[in-house]
């Protein structure tokens, strides 16, 4: 079979330039283009769902004082919220931006292996969200029914939007799978096809193997949020009835019968877990390499990490009923999933040891991205350990719907997630615009979010001992939530007011420095990785001008002994004499 | 071809080590065109789809309290008077699979570089194809009207029967009618001469398409129609 892999091709293999204003910059081909549009798309309406979150917590914290929202609105807000932060927000801005960013220009691959399709991946995403956003304009609005959808109540009368919201709802989804395929096809395929001549799995960045990874996970649990979306649509709209049992609805007999609510449960789960580590794992790779750039020192573990990530991926597919402890399940079925949810947590904690090993008598330049980065490893070290109680049957069914919950979920994967998120997004910054950021709002920014987040959600788990439910409008007077309650919920309120507003630091920095922002330097991190290496920056359409980059060591010659410099791009042939280096030495034996 | 010095010891280290680096190898880590990776990859997702409609049918089924039809009277056709279970089901499956052998024969004339026989033989799959859709049509046409199966209920039994017999079998011939259109475009570029020079993967990319559906089928009967 006469192929030859790209890196092997003459040069002559050219991208189709574009020249007008439109293809360049609206209908582009080229990945990183596509990438600031996903991310764009991604942040706009990440920020529409911190509104919704916003209004919820105004509602919670000060119930007498404001009469913002109905209790219907309040079941749609928290619907969006959750929605959108997870799939609309966090999925498309890690692997439709960062993915589409980052994967080419660290893999040194000139593109994507199919832009076309790459960028139907970012139109139809925003037809999704387009659709998603529609059901606010639509006579009953957005569903009301949890960001889990669960029938039957999500599809029966009394819950919100069981007319229309719902629908446009599971449509929204579907378009959202198909864009999530399109792209993710491609991540999957440039990843294990178009490195660049020396780039071998084993030398790429972990940045690169988190997304990988993820985006397999991906392809393989999307398919689970499908079925059931179709299954759920023609339920609603003709009338089968695969999830809806037979029932009373205010004195009348449904028309539905022999359905399994259970069912839908095991199909959403069996995305949705998979979905918290496709958020997660792009997160510990880019915070892998953001903590070795500015440590100055080299991945603790680079091949244990690897292993972790994989293991961690095939791990996350047999964990989804731990979601399930107290939807009526056979005994046997939580002590399996228990079980499994414990083990998953070794991999987990091996690499937040080996972070920790990292910053260890390392170089530390406490920097923005840094410090987010940082800020991460707690965050995630806190939302994983109330992982373990809830992972627990016995602990988890008084647990299980309140706002411990809450807390646990929000730390683990609300808060960790958009920590690493904003890392990163400082520390390629330089890269993507070509200007540097303002330290100073950076600093202001992460504080703020770092502790705003804290007097967020620490709370939340004290809450959630007491028993305070989740998804409720007002708590109203019980025997066993004291008073004293309602004034934590105003403080956190307060919190949540003050985290929002740090946001806005955030978003005029960016801005800001776009424009006035000092002119970065191609590396201004002295980073190793690839993408700091291009002949220009940003860098060019087709990345790296005439010529591939080669590779000859891998992404963390940080600080090694006896070398003039301290960091050796991967670029830099390795020289007779000078120390043989990790990966090589592995090989040899 | 491809692997230079750079490729990290590449086929040098012996043993599983060996089978390790040299997947893990730089540039690429199979040795096919990139349309055919991700058609590999795309198939593996879809499977995935197919595997949850198909355990979704089986919890579905399962559970439902009402008796589930027997599948070989419903599925019966009657000649002459005599019912025959089965029957056009088998027909059914029979031309899915003789469709597989046309593919496979279109693939290895397109290696050898015949243009005509390639695109004939890609049409002729895409018209077995077509076939199958055309006798679904007919099956579908005889459960509504005839025995007023309906994705809502079933005079037969459970209403799930009609539900989830409708919706997989609905979206297994999509996968059909969406490969009856897609050898079609790649047969007409064939015969037009598009893939002269690029050579003509793009017939073996099909077929992997084909097969996969033809597969799922297999499952399909043997899930539905057997049980
Ligand atoms: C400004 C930051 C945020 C605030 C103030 C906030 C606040 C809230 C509130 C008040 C609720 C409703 C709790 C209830 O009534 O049960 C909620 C639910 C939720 N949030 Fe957030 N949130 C924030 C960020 C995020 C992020 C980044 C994520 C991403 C994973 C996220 C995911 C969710 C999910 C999945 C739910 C559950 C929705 C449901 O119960 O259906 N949130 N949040
Ligand atoms: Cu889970």
């Amino acid at each position: 079979m006469a192929y030859a892999a790209i890196a092997d091709r003459d040069q002559e293999h050219h991208l189709h330039d574009p020249q007008t204003f439109i293809t360049k910059y609206i209908w582009s081909q080229d990945h990183k283009v596509i990438a600031i549009q996903y991310a764009m798309t991604a942040i706009a309406v990440g920020l529409f769902a911190m509104g919704l979150s916003i209004m919820m917590r105004l509602q919670l914290g000060f119930p007498d004082s404001f009469s913002l929202i109905s209790p219907e609105e309040y079941y749609q807000y928290v619907t969006l919220h959750g929605m959108i932060m997870v799939i609309y927000l966090l999925t498309a801005l890690f692997l439709g931006g960062f993915g589409n960013y980052l994967i080419p220009l660290m893999c040194g691959a000139r593109d994507m292996v199919f832009p076309y399709m790459n960028m139907l991946s970012y139109w139809v995403y925003l037809l999704s969200v387009l659709v998603l956003m529609a059901s606010f304009f639509i006579p009953d609005g957005p569903t009301g029914a949890g960001w889990t959808l669960y029938p039957p109540q999500a599809i029966t009368s009394g819950t919100p939007g069981s007319g229309g919201g719902i629908v446009v709802m599971l449509v929204s989804l579907a378009l959202f799978i198909v864009a999530f395929t399109m792209g993710g096809l491609n991540y999957v395929t440039t990843v294990l096809q178009a490195r660049t001549r020396g780039m071998t799995l084993m030398r790429m960045p972990l940045s690169v193997w988190g997304i990988f990874v993820a985006t397999i996970l991906g392809l393989l649990a999307f398919p689970a949020l499908l079925v059931a979306a179709v299954m759920m649509l023609l339920d609603r709209l003709i009338g089968t009835s695969f999830f809806m049992p037979e029932m009373l609805l205010m004195g009348v007999q449904s028309e539905h019968a022999g359905g399994s609510p259970i069912l839908f449960q095991h199909l959403f789960w069996f995305f949705g877990h998979p979905e918290v580590y496709i958020v997660a794992l792009p997160a510990f790779g880019m915070v892998s390499d953001i903590l070795a750039t500015h440590a100055r020192r080299n991945i603790f573990g680079y091949r244990m990490m690897v292993w972790a990530i994989i293991a961690i991926g095939a791990l996350s597919f047999v964990v989804w009923a731990h979601h399930m402890y107290v939807s009526g399940m056979n005994p046997y079925f939580g002590f399996f999933f228990a079980t499994t949810t414990l083990i998953i947590a070794v991999p987990t904690a091996l690499k937040v040891y080996n972070w920790v090993l990292t910053l260890w008598r390392g170089d530390l330049h406490l920097n923005v991205p840094m410090l987010f980065a940082i800020g991460f490893i707690f965050t995630f070290t806190h939302g994983g350990l109330t992982g373990l109680f809830l992972g627990n049957v016995t602990v988890d069914l008084p647990l299980s719907d309140t706002y411990f919950v809450v807390g646990h979920f929000h730390m683990v994967m609300g808060v960790s997630p958009v920590l690493v998120l904003f890392a990163a997004i400082y520390h390629w910054y330089p890269k993507i615009t070509g200007r540097m950021f303002n330290d100073t709002l950076g600093k202001l920014h992460f504080w703020l979010t770092l502790l705003g987040t804290y007097s967020i959600y620490l709370p939340m788990h004290y809450l959630g001992f007491l028993g305070v439910p989740r998804r409720y409008y007002a708590n109203g007077v019980t025997d066993f939530i004291p008073e004293s309650v309602q004034t934590m919920n105003a403080g956190i309120t307060i919190a949540a007011l003050v985290v929002a507003a740090s946001q806005m630091i955030f978003l005029f920095n960016m801005v800001w420095s776009l424009f006035k922002g000092e002119k970065a330097s191609s590396n201004p991190w002295n980073a190793t990785t690839l993408e700091w290496q291009t002949p220009e920056t940003p860098p060019a359409h087709g990345n790296w001008g005439d010529k591939l980059p080669e590779v000859h060591r891998w992404a963390y010659d940080y600080s090694v002994p006896g070398e003039e410099h301290d960091f050796l791009p991967q670029t830099e042939p390795v020289h007779t004499g000078a120390i043989v280096h990790r990966d090589l030495e592995d090989f040899k034996e | 071809m491809a692997h230079d010095a750079t490729a990290l010891g590449a086929g040098l280290t012996p043993g599983l080590r060996g089978i390790g680096s040299d997947w893990a190898g730089d540039k690429q880590t199979f040795h096919v065109p990139w349309g055919k990776a991700m058609m590999w990859i795309f198939l593996l997702s879809d499977t995935f789809i197919f595997t949850c409609f198909l355990t979704g049918y089986m919890h579905v089924r399962a559970s439902t309290r009402i008796p589930w039809p027997n599948p070989s009277e419903v599925f019966a056709l009657s000649f002459g008077g005599e019912p025959i279970p089965l029957i056009l089901i088998a027909i059914m499956t029979f031309i899915l699979i003789t469709s597989s052998g046309t593919m496979a024969m279109a693939v290895n004339m397109g290696y050898r570089g015949h243009r005509a026989k390639t695109a004939s033989l890609m049409l002729m799959t895409a018209a077995l194809g077509a076939m199958f859709v055309g006798m679904q049509a007919f099956e579908w046409t005889k459960l509504i009207i005839d025995e007023g199966v309906r994705p809502w209920s079933n005079p037969m039994g459970a209403p799930q029967f009609g539900a989830v017999f409708f919706m997989i079998t609905g979206f297994h011939g999509l996968h059909v009618s969406i490969g009856v259109i897609y050898l079609t475009t790649v047969a007409m570029k064939v015969l037009r001469g598009d893939y002269k020079k690029r050579g003509y993967e793009i017939v073996e990319i099909t077929g992997l398409y084909w097969h996969f559906v033809d597969l799922v089928w297999v499952f399909i009967f043997a899930f539905f129609y057997l049980w």
